[in-house]
């Protein structure tokens, strides 16, 4: 027994390393330039990574149509992370050694992300991270990380003369019990205080809780006008309906532009009028964002394939990430890692979130790159999406 | 006082579901002696076929449930047939693998079919709460309430006051001796695992509505049962049923006045005192070695 798994454990190694050699082999008369992309395509944020990952996909058809860069097609090379940090960071391995990808565009959620980061490090390999808002990712000292999202003090910063002029006397707050919950609830709580608002109650969710009436009816004793809500859109369809059951009158406010309010409309019903999300792309009024040719042209090319509505404010995020990297590779002339690490930090791209271009955040000589992107609140009225 | 009758009136209801999970896991977990890890699974299952039904097929709400847990039996039923029946008399390690094999092509086979956006089901209950003074609850809440403890009563009696549920008990307690009695063993396994099988496609019918459906929301279910039946002790209805309870009222009373971060911890955290306390559960059967 002992020596027949022996010889089928030889077997098996010696069958995968002749497979590796051969797609190693296959891969480097290929024309074309990699670009790695993890994204959570199964599991918990499956929905949210596959439309970033359509959005990317968008791009690199477009990207290629036009010639591609430096005279070669680019190729998109996705990897699922299983919404699993452990396997996030097996993707980026995956994509950095095996494919040799010399830039990446991942991992969705902060968790995520936060795991592939000392594999870029090590690897000496850029990444734009194109959705996660934790502040840790840019403030870490990760010279590596180049963000495009905001982070949650960028949106809370956006949002404080929202607080006067939606007359906000009394906040609570509902977050995912992660980075990315966390983060924002602590951020926009001290936007609330700075702002003279009064801070309730600060609760939290496990990422994988459907049944949340406990903190419901803890924040209805707390008594505030406003709620913060901070997850991704499956949790927030959740807390719209079971707010209403429990008679929650508080408005409701969404952070973190992972809150698809097309999808709410569909799947919260009535439980989702008046409440109000904070956006980072508009696809209902294209001609509102900074730049409406890129906006109306995205939206177009993801309708024709027939992708879900509601997933127009994640898959611009893939579409930037990839244009951004472009650019950078454009400029840096080859597609080596550290060429296009330094190019990055020059790009000026127009993007379908707005202009998109890189200024130093966290501690000096190892900063992370952060975008400044444009914010919007938007609000569900009569089953539909208008501008706040 | 109005938030602790909220939390109260939330934790019979929650309670109510727990329960209906945990009565499904434990015939199969506490009286068939097989870790399932496709519970969950078939929680899932029975939730896409009531969304099938009802909004793909328009069939009427009350009888896509009945659909749903048909077919939840069907696919417990075939889940025996093709993976169990050949491990019986395995040990616990390898039928313990093969099920973590079926759970996650199970899971996967859902994404590939439903895709991962989450789906939601109409119902046909009024979209207003159900208003008690200063409490209120929906009323499909009530309803799964209501089943849910119909469904409790139902199983309780099959095992306990029918002779299917006698040769359940029997074929359990000695396989070898039941089969010289004249029971048919085969069928009395792929019976239990089916009707374990259908009570978790029932609370994922029951319970779809009421929250969304997406193709990971059996882990959940598959963790609070196996913490329910571990609770009450193994293959005691009566055990499984207060053992939900339970857990709702610690995760509800948790949340609402410690630390709602820890919901999920509380009812494990019960789990070990109790297990200190009382190593086999609340309500564990006797236990007959060899």
């Amino acid at each position: 027994m002992a020596m027949r798994s022996l010889t089928l454990a030889t077997t098996t190694i010696a069958s995968a390393a002749m497979a590796a050699l051969l797609f190693a082999g296959a891969a480097s008369a290929q024309d074309t330039i990699k670009i790695g992309v993890t994204q959570p395509l199964t599991g918990a944020f499956a929905a949210s990574g596959n439309y970033v990952a359509y959005g990317a996909k968008i791009a690199e058809e477009e990207i290629n149509k036009a010639g591609g860069v430096l005279g070669k097609k680019i190729e998109l090379v996705i990897e699922d992370n299983k919404s699993n940090p452990t396997e996030s960071v097996a993707t980026a391995e995956k994509l950095i050694v095996k494919d040799k990808v010399p830039v990446l565009i991942g991992a969705w959620s902060s968790t995520l992300t936060l795991a592939v980061m000392p594999k870029l490090e090590e690897y000496k390999v850029p990444m734009v991270v194109e959705t996660s808002s934790s502040g840790k990712i840019t403030t870490s000292g990760n010279p590596y990380i180049f963000r495009i999202s905001p982070t949650s003090a960028m949106e809370a910063k956006a949002f404080t003369p929202l607080f006067k002029s939606l007359d906000i006397k009394k906040a609570d707050f509902l977050a995912t019990n992660n980075d990315f919950g966390l983060g924002a609830s602590k951020e926009f709580s001290e936007a609330a205080k700075a702002a003279g608002v009064s801070v309730g109650v600060t609760e939290t969710m496990d990422p994988k809780a459907t049944d949340f009436s406990a903190q419901l009816a803890k924040i209805k004793a707390s008594g505030g006008d406003t709620l913060f809500v901070t997850t991704a859109v499956e949790q927030i369809t959740l807390i719209l309906k079971q707010a209403k059951d429990q008679q929650l009158k508080a408005r409701i406010i969404t952070t973190g532009g992972s809150n698809s309010p097309d999808q709410l409309i569909s799947q919260a019903g009535d439980a989702a009028n008046g409440s109000m999300h904070l956006v980072f792309f508009t696809p209902w009024f294209p001609e509102a964002v900074k730049n409406p040719d890129l906006a109306k042209r995205f939206v177009d090319l993801w309708n024709e394939k027939k992708h879900p509505v509601g997933g127009l404010t994640e898959g611009f995020r893939g579409s930037d990430a990839l244009n951004v990297i472009v650019a950078a590779i454009k400029a840096a002339g080859k597609a080596e890692p550290e060429a296009i690490r330094k190019a990055l930090w020059d790009v000026k791209v127009k993007g379908i979130n707005g202009d998109i271009a890189f200024v130093k955040q966290g501690p000096a000589g190892k900063e992370s790159a952060q975008n400044e992107p444009s914010v919007y609140l938007v609000k569900i009225d009569g089953g539909k999406v208008v501008k706040q | 006082m109005d938030q602790l009758l909220q939390h109260t009136l939330n934790a019979l209801i929650l309670g109510g579901t727990y329960a209906l999970l945990g009565i499904g896991l434990t015939l199969i977990f506490g009286i068939m002696r097989v870790v399932n890890f496709t519970h969950g699974e078939l929680y899932a299952f029975g939730a896409y076929m009531a969304y099938m039904a009802v909004m793909l097929m328009g069939m009427n709400f009350f009888l896509a449930l009945v659909f749903a847990i048909a077919l939840g039996v069907l696919l417990g039923a075939l889940v025996e047939f093709v993976l169990l029946r050949n491990l019986r008399g395995a040990d616990i390690d390898t039928t313990m693998l093969v099920m973590i094999g079926a759970w996650i092509a199970l899971q996967n086979g859902e994404q590939l079919v439903w895709s991962g956006v989450a789906k939601s089901i109409d119902t046909p209950f009024p979209t207003t709460p159900l208003i008690l003074g200063p409490v209120s609850v929906s009323y499909n809440r009530v309803f799964v309430f209501v089943v849910a403890l119909l469904l409790i009563v139902a199983s309780y009696a099959l095992i306990n006051r029918t002779r299917l549920g006698k040769a359940m008990r029997a074929t359990f307690q000695d396989r070898d001796t039941a089969a010289l009695m004249g029971v048919n063993i085969n069928s009395i396994y792929t019976a239990t695992f089916a009707l374990g099988s259908g009570l978790a496609a029932a609370a994922g019918a029951l319970l779809g509505p009421v929250f969304v459906v997406y193709p990971t929301m059996g882990d959940m279910a598959t963790s609070k049962a196996f913490a329910i039946v571990i609770l009450g002790g193994l293959g005691s209805i009566q055990g499984a049923t207060i053992g939900g309870f339970i857990l709702a009222f610690m995760e509800e009373l948790g949340a609402g006045y410690i630390s709602s971060g820890y919901r999920d911890a509380m009812g494990f955290l019960l789990i070990m005192l109790i297990l200190i306390v009382k190593p086999t559960g609340l309500f564990a059967q006797k236990e007959r070695i060899g």
